[in-house]
């Protein structure tokens, strides 16, 4: 075990992948030269050279169809957004043809590519660079999308995404780039559609991921466990695709759940998850599923504001109590 | 193609197969939109008919394995890049023998086996694509090039430019040719643009842009030719402008009355297909028999595709579900 940086475990799997094949390259703003805006691919172009790492004009549009044109030609492109509110400018791009294009082609063509950045609220950016994106990707057939709560994660499932014949969202967080934690020495990938219970309990289940689960989700189990409420925390890591089982399993152990997420509610992640719930686990609830999302309102710049509108530990333990009628 | 000269000369042989393919697409898409006025066909069809000479000429300078990136207008693409005609119209007939299992249609016709990325749905989508595909050649230390086809209207949104810029900065082997026929829908260009010929744009990125007689399946071949060999030996890109013009409306269906019966007649009578034909018959590369032979070849071709499409069956429900993923 070595204890790394969320920023480092994701170097380290681009930079094993792209030495283990000569198909995979890396291309965004900044990426190359500059070393990253947040630092993650520090190093690679010194390593892999000019044609494995490139610096793009500021243009998302083009570079993400582009990556897809490579994709479709056989190549396994790593399209870094600089933050996901800029893939915004792609989106035709990652929709109409990264999503389409192996249905549309009768299955002639598939888009082995990675999209991956910074997703969700950093710290009084304000409202066009504090977006969270998972719902709105998950709402596309074709995609898939992941997220990870630690280093651990972040290495395994990152080489996973590079690895997959699938277009993947790859959802990261500004905020944890330097969040330190164990990664397994030598080789190893996560599945996707395979997520994990951070914290086992037995009250009630709380899922969340990304970077909620270290923020939100683990601070508010220890405080509820010193109230005697022992909660479990389930990290679907994918949310597309989702490991329901594992969050049913939960469910039909503790019959109470709480959904965190950063999204906005309406037609949030969780929509998706209660609908699941009710409709596997109805006789096992033993109380409505509770959302913690945030407000359905554009970002605003204030930190007062802004702490106003994104999910706390607070408002998760107010869900717990709710769900347990305490 | 060996040389430069050999590129501005096409042989006999060339001609005939410039000839023959124009003939081929026409007769493609008149059928196209017969079958489609008759209720046969339904969707959005839109007919390529009078701008033969661009994607001929073009296409006549490509390889099996270099891209071509088409648009909603792209069966002219696809027929000259070699595609199969049985399976392109059993596609538009939503047929499981189609070429994308009936999934994609008039607007999604593709070919992995023959470098043909798509036609496209979306206005200009197709440009970045065949970036990649260039960058992907040059990665792989192929000497395969990438064509982005595009029309005039696809010349005014923002993946035109950003693809000219990529391609320029990247400096990928990407050859750009802007079908000017004068009209996105019913919006003349003169409306939708401040420049008289299109190709000027690739000075403000610092690339060669180059306008050609698209009516002119010779012109369009030379041009074609200096710019693909630009792209095979030197990697760089080119825009390249055909002014041309489509003789129906935008789509099978639209009356186009936003164009006079004057205009159309006009370019009916600089007919790609028929100045060829004029110049080949002087030349005596084509005779009144060839002549015959080839168009009929291509009636019975057209026939048997339009055969095999109807008596292929239509795909189950099951095939709709399928290929949302490779794994998932
Ligand atoms: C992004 C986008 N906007 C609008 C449309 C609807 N549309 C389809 S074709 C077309 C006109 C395109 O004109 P042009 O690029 O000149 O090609 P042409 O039809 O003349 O071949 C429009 C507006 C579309 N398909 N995509
Ligand atoms: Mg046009």
């Amino acid at each position: 075990m070595a204890n790394l940086s969320i920023r480092d475990a994701l170097n380290q799997a681009m930079t094993e992948e792209m030495a283990r094949d000569p198909m995979v390259f890396l291309m965004g703003e900044e990426v190359g030269a500059y070393n990253g805006a947040y630092k993650v691919s520090k190093g690679m172009l010194a390593q892999f050279g000019p044609q494995r790492v490139y610096d793009t004009p500021i243009t998302e549009g083009g570079f993400a169809g582009l990556g897809i044109g490579a994709a479709m030609t056989g190549l396994r492109p790593i399209i870094e957004m600089m933050t996901f509110n800029f893939a915004l400018q792609a989106i035709d791009q990652i929709v109409n043809n990264a999503a389409k294009m192996h249905l549309m082609s009768g299955g002639q063509f598939c888009i082995p590519i990675v999209f991956r950045g910074p997703n969700g609220a950093a710290h009084m950016l304000a409202a066009q660079h504090s977006q969270s994106f998972e719902s709105f990707y998950a709402q596309v057939p074709g995609l898939k999308v992941v997220t990870y709560s630690d280093a651990k994660d972040a290495k395994g499932l990152l080489k996973t995404a590079i690895r997959d014949d699938d277009p993947v969202i790859f959802l990261e967080s500004e905020m944890t780039y330097g969040q330190q934690g164990d990664v397994p020495d030598g080789e190893y990938t996560i599945p996707l559609g395979v997520g994990e219970v951070k914290r086992p309990g037995t009250d009630v289940t709380i899922i969340a991921w990304s970077k909620l689960v270290g923020q939100l989700a683990l601070p508010a189990a220890e405080e509820l466990a010193k109230m005697g409420i022992q909660a479990e925390v389930v990290d679907p890591r994918t949310i597309k695709p989702l490991d329901e089982e594992l969050i049913f399993d939960s469910v039909r152990k503790t019959n109470r759940v709480v959904i965190v997420e950063e999204n906005f509610k309406f037609c949030g992640v969780g929509s998706e998850i209660s609908e699941r719930i009710y409709n596997r686990c109805f006789d096992d609830l033993d109380a409505p599923v509770e959302r913690v999302t945030s407000h359905d309102v554009p970002m605003p710049y204030a930190h007062s504001l802004e702490s106003a509108v994104l999910p706390n530990v607070g408002r998760v333990i107010e869900a717990v109590k709710k769900v347990l009628y305490v | 193609m060996t040389s430069m000269q050999a590129q501005r000369r096409p042989d006999k042989e060339k001609l005939r197969w410039m000839y023959s393919q124009m003939v081929l697409i026409r007769t493609f898409e008149e059928r196209v939109q017969q079958d489609y006025m008759s209720g046969k066909l339904v969707g959005a069809i839109h007919v390529y008919v009078g701008e033969e000479a661009v994607a001929v000429g073009v296409c006549g300078q490509l390889r099996k394995d270099d891209y071509v990136t088409s648009t909603h207008r792209g069966h002219g693409h696809c027929i000259a890049k070699g595609l199969d005609l049985r399976r392109m119209m059993a596609e538009l007939y939503g047929k499981v023998d189609g070429q994308c299992r009936g999934k994609g249609g008039s607007m999604h016709l593709c070919d992995l086996e023959r470098g043909m990325l798509g036609a496209n749905g979306i206005v200009s989508a197709g440009l970045p694509l065949a970036c990649g595909a260039a960058l992907s050649a040059n990665l792989r230390h192929t000497d395969q090039v990438a064509v982005a086809f595009l029309g005039d209207g696809a010349s005014n949104a923002g993946a035109f430019h950003e693809s000219l810029n990529l391609a320029a900065v990247l400096k990928l082997p990407v050859v750009f040719v802007l079908e000017n026929n004068g009209y996105a829908d019913a919006t003349h260009i003169r409306y939708a643009a401040r420049v008289t010929n299109l190709a000027d744009r690739a000075a403000g990125y610092g690339i060669p842009g180059v306008t050609v007689d698209g009516m002119d399946v010779l012109a369009v071949h030379e041009a074609a030719g200096e710019a693909v060999a630009r792209a095979r030996s030197m990697r760089t890109p080119t825009l390249l402008e055909c002014k041309t013009y489509r003789y129906y409306g935008h789509y099978v269906g639209d009356a186009g009355q936003y164009r006079s019966k004057e205009e159309v007649e006009a370019y009916r009578q600089k007919d790609c297909i028929s100045q060829l034909e004029q110049r080949l018959l002087q030349e005596g590369i084509l005779s009144e028999g060839t002549r015959r032979e080839y168009r009929e070849q291509a009636t019975e071709a057209v026939e048997d595709a339009v055969r095999f499409a109807q008596n292929s069956p239509i795909p189950g429900p099951e095939v709709g579900l399928e290929d949302v993923y490779v794994r998932y």
